[in-house]
């Protein structure tokens, strides 16, 4: 699968670069010029959605391809910002856990304040099987739990990955949901709980 | 006759699409609501309905466009009919199937939305300030620059989108696009090649096109824009998609006729390129 996928990006880097002519692309200073005047219009406290962080700024120059040493050094980053529960306890309630998996809502500028964020996982994942409106971004989850063996270990594993994507794999496309404060710690462990719970519908 | 066969027509398509629960800005993007409660035959008979040109209220649009590039207004109480859109003062045939393009009076590459705004201020004297606060309509509000579009980008309909690559603020510009295309930023670390950067995705039941490489996918897109949204009740032009996607994407609303996504659009018709437009199309 790698293979393939690594190929494609190849020719769409050249045909990029190919379009634009010869010569270096446009500085990042010049794009960041672009991002300053286009959006003048900031929210209170929504400075930073136009600031990039070291991950976002790698990810987003190599188009999501980095070298060995920059992924080592994301995920290293990414890692420390993981913080497990307190209690140990990774699993949550799973119904409330389908909730945070359906909601798409949150930190839009057509949200009203105080909307509750959710996780969106169904906008990149299946996940219930019974559920048909699934989106193909992601890998399918339809049975998480249970090809684990519902096992503490990967319980764990997955709510670092929810809290944090690229703690595991550099440049994911998968939103840092711990990290960037989208998710609280109770949604995460809900969440976990979606796919691991062998009473969730996930596993059934 | 022709008015009347739409107005019957439009009924339909607000019924099907009430019926349909796509009322509602951004419901069906966000993908919250699944519509599996929904018949088969009705879906068809809404397909059927949104390939049928004389079914698209996109038209009432571009009627009133046109009465209004001809219209005297503005504080020296002329018409926009020397608004030169890139293909000579007052020629529109095919003007929007090469935009955006650089202008020399301007020394800008411009948009049809950013060009139609400088026009305006140029040749109109006209005061812009209420347009670029409000540039979309909505519920009860027209919209000036909705109407010009559709009726400016009809006049390219069954051209091939062109994209113009042959002044050096032209590569710049798209080289911007193409690095704005790939940042990643905000809440979610979305850029637009999350969504848009691989074959046959979807997001729940949507399908993306793909805008990296070029391909059939963004020809097909890029073609119908602009484009009657049933979901919105209203016709929305390029400026609109690229705020509603940033909208998405968790950013802030971008300005209207900024720079960034006069770039994007420059980068979107060049994996488009060759694409046929058909305009005003109608689409969910
Ligand atoms: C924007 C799309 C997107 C969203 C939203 C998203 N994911 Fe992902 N997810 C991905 C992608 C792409 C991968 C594969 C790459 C990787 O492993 O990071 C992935 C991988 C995963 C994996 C690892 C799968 C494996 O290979 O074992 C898990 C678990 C997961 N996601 C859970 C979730 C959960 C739970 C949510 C909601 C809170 C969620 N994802 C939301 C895109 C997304
Ligand atoms: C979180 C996912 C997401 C991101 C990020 C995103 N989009 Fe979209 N985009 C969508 C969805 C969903 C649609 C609706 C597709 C439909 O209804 O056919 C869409 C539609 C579009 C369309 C119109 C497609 C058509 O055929 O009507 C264009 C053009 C577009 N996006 C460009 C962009 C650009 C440029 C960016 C970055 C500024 C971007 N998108 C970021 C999800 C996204």
């Amino acid at each position: 699968m790698k293979t393939p996928f690594i190929a494609l990006t190849a020719i769409a880097l050249a045909t990029s670069a190919s379009a634009a002519g010869e010569g270096p692309t446009v500085d990042a200073a010049r794009v960041d010029k672009t991002v300053a005047s286009s959006f003048t219009n900031l929210p209170e406290g929504w400075d930073d959605r136009l600031k990039q962080d070291e991950a976002q700024r790698i990810c987003s120059e190599t188009r999501n391809q980095p070298s060995e040493a920059q992924a080592e050094k994301i995920v290293e980053a990414e890692k420390s910002k993981v913080q497990m529960p307190a209690d140990g306890k990774v699993v949550g309630d799973w119904k409330a856990g389908e909730k945070v998996a359906q909601n798409g809502r949150g930190f839009q500028f057509s949200d009203p304040a105080g909307t509750e964020a959710g996780g969106n996982c169904y906008a990149c994942h299946q996940l219930d099987p019974k559920e048909t409106s699934y989106g193909t971004l992601g890998p399918s989850l339809k049975g998480y739990g249970k090809a684990f063996k519902f096992s503490e270990e990967a319980a764990k594993a997955t709510y670092a990955k929810i809290y944090d994507a690229q703690a595991v794999l550099a440049c994911s496309n998968m939103p840092r949901f711990g990290s960037n404060h989208v998710l609280t710690e109770k949604q995460i462990k809900d969440v976990t709980a979606y796919l691991f719970d062998p009473q969730s519908p996930v596993n059934k | 006759m022709r008015s009347k066969a739409i107005g019957v027509a439009f009924l339909g398509v607000a019924a099907i699409a009430l019926s349909l629960g796509l009322t509602g800005l951004g419901s069906a993007q966000d993908g919250v609501n699944s519509n599996s409660s929904t018949s088969a035959a009705e879906i068809e008979r809404y397909r059927k309905m949104i390939d049928d040109p004389m079914a698209n209220p996109g038209f009432l649009n571009v009627d009133r466009g046109e009465a209004l590039w001809s219209e005297a207004r503005g504080e020296k109480n002329v018409s926009l009919e020397t608004c030169d859109l890139g293909e000579g003062p007052g020629v529109l045939d095919g003007a929007y199937a090469k935009l955006p393009r650089y202008f020399k009076d301007a020394d800008q590459v411009m948009d049809l939305e950013q060009r139609l705004l400088w026009c305006m201020e140029k040749i109109q004297a006209f005061d812009t300030k209420p347009i670029r606060a409000k540039p979309f309509s909505g519920p009860g509000r027209g919209s000036d620059m909705e109407d010009l579009v559709a009726f400016i980008a009809n006049k390219s309909s069954g051209m091939k989108i062109e994209a113009q690559l042959a002044y050096p603020k032209e590569k710049e510009l798209y080289e911007i696009g193409e690095a704005l295309f790939f940042r990643r930023s905000a809440v979610m670390d979305f850029s637009c090649a999350t969504c848009h950067g691989a074959a046959n995705k979807r997001i729940r039941t949507t399908d993306l096109p793909q805008f990296d490489v070029p391909n059939k996918s963004a020809q097909a897109s890029m073609g119908s824009w602009p484009t009657y949204r049933v979901s919105q009740s209203a016709t929305r032009t390029m400026q609109h998609r690229l705020w509603d996607c940033y909208r998405q994407m968790r950013m802030p609303a971008p300005g209207y006729g900024s720079e960034a996504v006069t770039a994007i659009t420059l980068y979107l018709n060049k994996s488009a390129e060759g694409g046929e437009l058909k305009v005003p199309s109608i689409k969910r």
